[in-house]
C-alpha cells in the first residue's frame, strides 16, 4: 500500500459488495421469483435492478425477492414500495424496463404508468 | 465481481462453530450450488453475533432475518423457502424477532437495542478472513490518517483526550501508557497486545480477534507509530485456535497489501508484528509475566518498577495494551476524542464489552456505554433470570473481582463504582447468580481457580490462598468455626498487601466481598451447619413432604435404597443412607421432595 488513494479505491469496490448488510430506509423493490417469475425471466430483471442500483450508488434502496405474486401470466412482476408505504406493481418486466423503473420511479419519483398493472388491465 | 442479491451470514465464532455452524455453512453452499443460485447469493462466514445462547446463528440480508439454533437439517428449508421463494421460515427465526405477524430485523431485537457496538462493530458484519471487507467498513483509514496527517505526539494527545482506559482490568489511562513508552529512552521499542484472556467466563478478546482481527493490526501499527516502535507482539493463548488462525490470516493479508512491512503508505514508517502463543497460564495475563513468557522464559511476574514502559520485552521500552483497548483506537482516531469522551461517565469513557453467563436468559457477549446500570444489563439486554427465580448477586471481574448483591443493582457500571462495591471491572466477565447459588461455594470456586493458577513465586499468594481454600472447604462441609471467619479476613489482608503481582493482590476479593455482603450465609454454615441456598451437599438433606402420593417412583430411582414407604402411602428418606444424588427429585411427578 503506497498511498491512501489506493486504500480508498479498494474501499469503494468492497463497499458495493457489503452494502446489502446495512439497514436501508429508502424504497424497497420486490421481485416475484417463484417458478413462474423465474421462468419468464425474473432473474435477469433482478440482476439489472442490482446493477443499476449500484451504478447510481442508491445506497438506501433495498432490493429483495418474494414468491408468486399471483398474476403469473404477467410475470416478471416487480413491486415498488416507497418510503410512505405506497405500492406500485409493474408487470411484464424486462431488463431494460427494470433499469427505467430505477431511473424514473426511484430517482425522479415519477411512476411509469404504462408499465403498471393498472395500464395492463385497461 | 458479481453483485449478490442476498448474503447469508453464518456465525464462525467459537461458540457456534462448536455447535457445527461450519457444517451448516457447507450445506448452504451445497444447496445453493444445486439450485443454481451460488452466483447470486453469497454465503459469508462472520464473527460472533453475541447472542451465543441462540447459536448457531444465521442472519440473512437484506431482510436482516435472524435465524437461531439452526441445525444442519434446517438448511434445506431455509434455502427452499426463504432463498428460493422469498418466504421467511418463521418457526426457525429467533423468538424475540417475531411478534405476531411482524418480523423484526436483527437490529431491532431487544438484545441489541440497548447496546452500542464500538469494539464489536464488525463482529457478525464482516468476513474476518477477507481484508477487503474490513477496508469497506473504514478499515485502515485511521492508520492512513495517522501516518499522513498526524505527528506521534498528536496521536498520543488524542488518545489522552479521549479518556480511554485499559480494558484488561486495572483501567490505567492508555494515552499515559503510550506517552511513558514514547518518552522512555531506547534504541528499540515494542508494542504488545495482551490477548491472554484468562478470566473464567470472559471471551470478548477472543471474539474480537475471531470477528475483526484487522482492527488489532491497525491499532497496533498506530500505537507503534505513536511510541516509536517498529515491531509488535500479540500474546495469545493456544487454547484459542480459531482466533490464532484468523489473526495469522489477517497478518498475512496485511503484509501482502503492504499495510504491514516497510514504508507503509509511502511515509517511510515500518511496522511488522508476530504472534506469540501462550500455554494458557492465568498468571501470564499479568504484564510482567507475559513479557517473560514472550521472551521464552517461565511465565512469572517481575517486581515493578521498572514498568514495561521503561523495561519491557528484552528490557526495551514496551507499550502493552489489551485487545479490547486496541479495538477502540482506530475509531477514536477517525471520530475524534470528543466523540469517545461523549460516551460513558465522567471518569470512564466509551463502551465496555461484557460476557454474560450463569443464571441468565441471554448468555452471550454485549457492549454497552459505561454507566449503564447492572439492572439494564441483566434485565433489558440479558433478558433476566430464567425459570422465575430471584436474582441474588452478580460476580464481576472474574477471580480478581467480587460479588455485587441485589441491593446494588441500580449502580451504573464504571471502573470506580465497581471498586467501591468491592469488586472490579476486570476484563468484563459477568456471572449472574440466583437464589440457588451458595455464596460460600462461589467464593470457593474462584479461590480454587487462583490456587491452581498461582505461579508459586511469592509465599503469600502460594501458601495464603491455599490456607484460605482449606478454611472454605471446612466451612462448606460443616466443620467451620466462628473464628474461621476472622482468620479468613486476616489472611486476605496479608495476601492483598504482600503479594508480588495482581493475581495475589486481588485473589482474596471474591471471599472478602461475599463475606461483606453475605456474612449471614457464612454464619449459617458455621453456627447452624446449614446452607441457606441448599447447595453445599454436606449440609443439605432431602425430605419428602405431604404432597407425596406414594407412587413409588422415587423409591425405584434411589440407587442406595434410602427411601422407604408402601404404595399409596407417604414415603420417607433415610438421611443416613442417602448419598444426596438428587435422582429422586428428578423422578417425582408431584414435586414432593425438597432439599433443606
Amino acid at each position: 500500500m503506497k498511498s491512501l488513494e489506493e486504500l480508498r479505491r479498494i474501499r469503494q469496490d468492497a463497499k458495493a459488495q457489503v452494502n446489502i448488510r446495512t439497514e436501508k430506509d429508502g424504497a424497497r423493490i420486490v421481485v416475484g421469483m417463484a417458478t413462474c417469475g423465474i421462468a419468464s425471466g425474473a432473474r435477469p430483471v433482478m440482476k439489472a435492478l442490482l446493477d443499476e442500483n449500484k451504478r447510481r450508488s442508491l445506497d438506501s434502496v433495498r432490493i429483495t425477492q418474494t414468491g408468486c405474486i399471483g398474476a403469473c401470466k404477467l410475470e416478471p412482476i416487480i413491486e415498488v414500495y416507497t418510503r410512505g408505504g405506497e405500492k406500485t406493481t409493474y408487470v411484464e418486466m424486462t431488463e431494460e424496463k427494470a433499469r427505467k423503473v430505477i431511473n424514473e420511479h426511484i430517482v425522479n419519483g415519477r411512476i411509469i404508468s404504462e408499465y403498471t398493472i393498472g395500464a395492463y388491465e385497461k | 465481481m458479481d453483485l449478490s442479491r442476498s448474503h447469508v451470514m453464518v456465525c464462525g465464532g467459537t461458540g457456534c462453530v462448536s455447535s457445527s455452524s461450519m457444517k451448516i455453512m457447507d450445506r448452504f453452499n451445497e444447496l445453493l450450488a444445486e439450485n443454481d443460485m451460488d452466483r447470486e447469493i453469497k454465503v459469508v462466514k462472520t464473527g460472533c453475533f453475541g447472542l451465543c445462547e441462540a447459536g448457531p446463528i444465521v442472519v440473512i440480508y437484506p431482510e436482516g432475518a435472524f435465524y437461531s439454533q439452526i441445525k444442519v437439517e434446517d438448511v434445506d428449508r431455509i434455502v427452499s423457502e426463504h432463498l428460493v421463494k422469498g418466504r421467511m421460515v418463521k418457526d426457525l427465526l429467533y423468538k424475540g424477532s417475531v411478534e405476531g405477524e411482524v418480523i423484526k430485523s436483527i437490529n431491532d431485537v431487544g438484545f441489541y437495542k440497548k447496546q452500542q457496538r464500538v469494539t464489536l462493530r464488525n463482529c457478525g458484519v464482516i468476513n474476518p478472513e477477507v481484508i477487503e471487507e474490513y477496508v469497506a467498513y473504514d478499515g485502515y483509514e485511521a492508520l492512513g490518517k495517522v501516518l499522513t496527517e498526524m505527528s506521534p505526539e498528536e496521536v498520543i494527545q488524542i488518545i489522552k483526550d479521549s479518556g480511554l482506559r485499559g480494558r484488561g482490568g486495572g483501567g490505567f489511562p492508555s494515552g499515559l501508557k503510550w506517552e511513558f513508552t514514547a518518552k522512555a529512552e531506547g534504541d528499540q521499542k515494542y508494542v504488545a497486545c495482551n490477548a491472554d484472556e484468562g478470566d473464567p467466563g470472559a471471551f470478548m478478546d477472543r471474539s474480537i480477534l475471531e470477528g475483526d482481527p484487522h482492527v488489532i493490526i491497525e491499532a497496533m501499527a498506530i500505537a507503534g507509530y505513536a511510541v516509536g516502535a517498529d515491531m509488535g507482539y500479540v500474546y495469545i493463548r493456544a487454547e484459542y485456535p480459531i482466533a490464532v488462525n484468523r489473526l495469522q490470516i489477517a497478518i498475512d493479508q496485511a503484509r501482502e497489501k503492504g499495510l504491514l512491512g516497510r514504508d507503509i503508505f509511502g511515509t517511510g514508517f515500518n511496522f511488522d508484528m508476530e504472534i506469540r502463543l501462550g500455554a494458557g497460564a492465568f498468571v501470564c495475563g499479568e504484564e510482567t509475566a507475559l513479557i517473560n513468557s514472550i521472551e521464552g522464559k517461565r511465565g512469572m511476574p517481575r517486581p515493578r518498577p521498572p514498568f514495561p514502559a521503561h523495561k519491557g520485552i528484552w528490557n526495551k521500552p514496551t507499550s502493552l495494551n489489551n485487545v479490547e483497548t486496541y479495538a477502540n483506537v482506530p475509531q477514536i482516531i477517525l471520530k475524534g476524542a470528543d466523540w469517545f469522551a461523549g460516551i460513558g461517565t465522567e471518569k470512564s469513557k466509551g463502551t465496555k464489552v461484557f460476557a454474560l453467563g450463569g443464571k441468565i436468559q441471554n448468555t452471550g457477549l454485549l457492549e454497552v456505554p459505561m454507566g449503564t446500570t447492572l439492572k439494564e444489563v441483566i434485565y433489558d439486554v440479558g433478558g433476566g433470570i430464567p425459570n422465575g427465580k430471584a436474582f441474588k448477586a452478580v460476580q464481576t471481574g472474574g477471580p480478581s473481582g467480587g460479588c455485587i448483591p441485589a441491593a446494588h443493582i441500580d449502580t451504573p457500571i464504571d471502573y470506580d463504582n465497581l471498586i467501591e462495591l468491592g469488586s472490579m471491572m476486570g476484563s468484563g466477565g459477568m456471572i449472574v447468580m440466583d437464589e440457588d447459588n451458595c455464596m460460600v461455594d462461589i467464593a470457593r470456586f474462584f479461590l480454587d481457580f487462583t490456587v491452581e493458577e498461582s505461579c508459586g513465586k511469592c509465599t503469600p499468594c502460594r501458601e495464603g490462598t491455599k490456607r484460605m481454600l482449606d478454611i472454605l472447604d471446612d466451612i462448606s462441609e460443616g466443620k467451620g468455626t466462628p473464628e474461621d471467619l476472622d482468620m479468613l479476613e486476616n489472611l486476605a489482608d496479608t495476601i492483598k498487601s504482600a503479594s508480588l503481582c495482581g493475581l495475589g493482590q486481588t485473589a482474596p476479593n471474591p471471599v472478602l466481598s461475599t463475606l461483606h455482603y453475605f456474612r449471614n450465609e457464612y454464619e449459617a454454615h458455621v453456627n447452624e451447619k446449614k446452607c441457606p441456598a441448599g447447595s453445599c451437599q454436606a449440609l443439605t438433606n432431602y425430605f419428602i413432604t405431604e404432597d407425596c402420593k406414594g407412587c413409588t417412583l422415587c423409591k425405584k430411582a434411589c440407587p442406595v435404597d434410602a427411601i422407604e414407604g408402601e404404595r399409596k402411602e407417604m414415603h420417607v428418606v433415610d438421611t443416613v443412607k442417602c448419598i444426596k444424588c438428587g435422582a429422586c427429585v428428578d423422578k417425582c411427578p408431584f414435586k414432593a421432595i425438597i432439599k433443606k
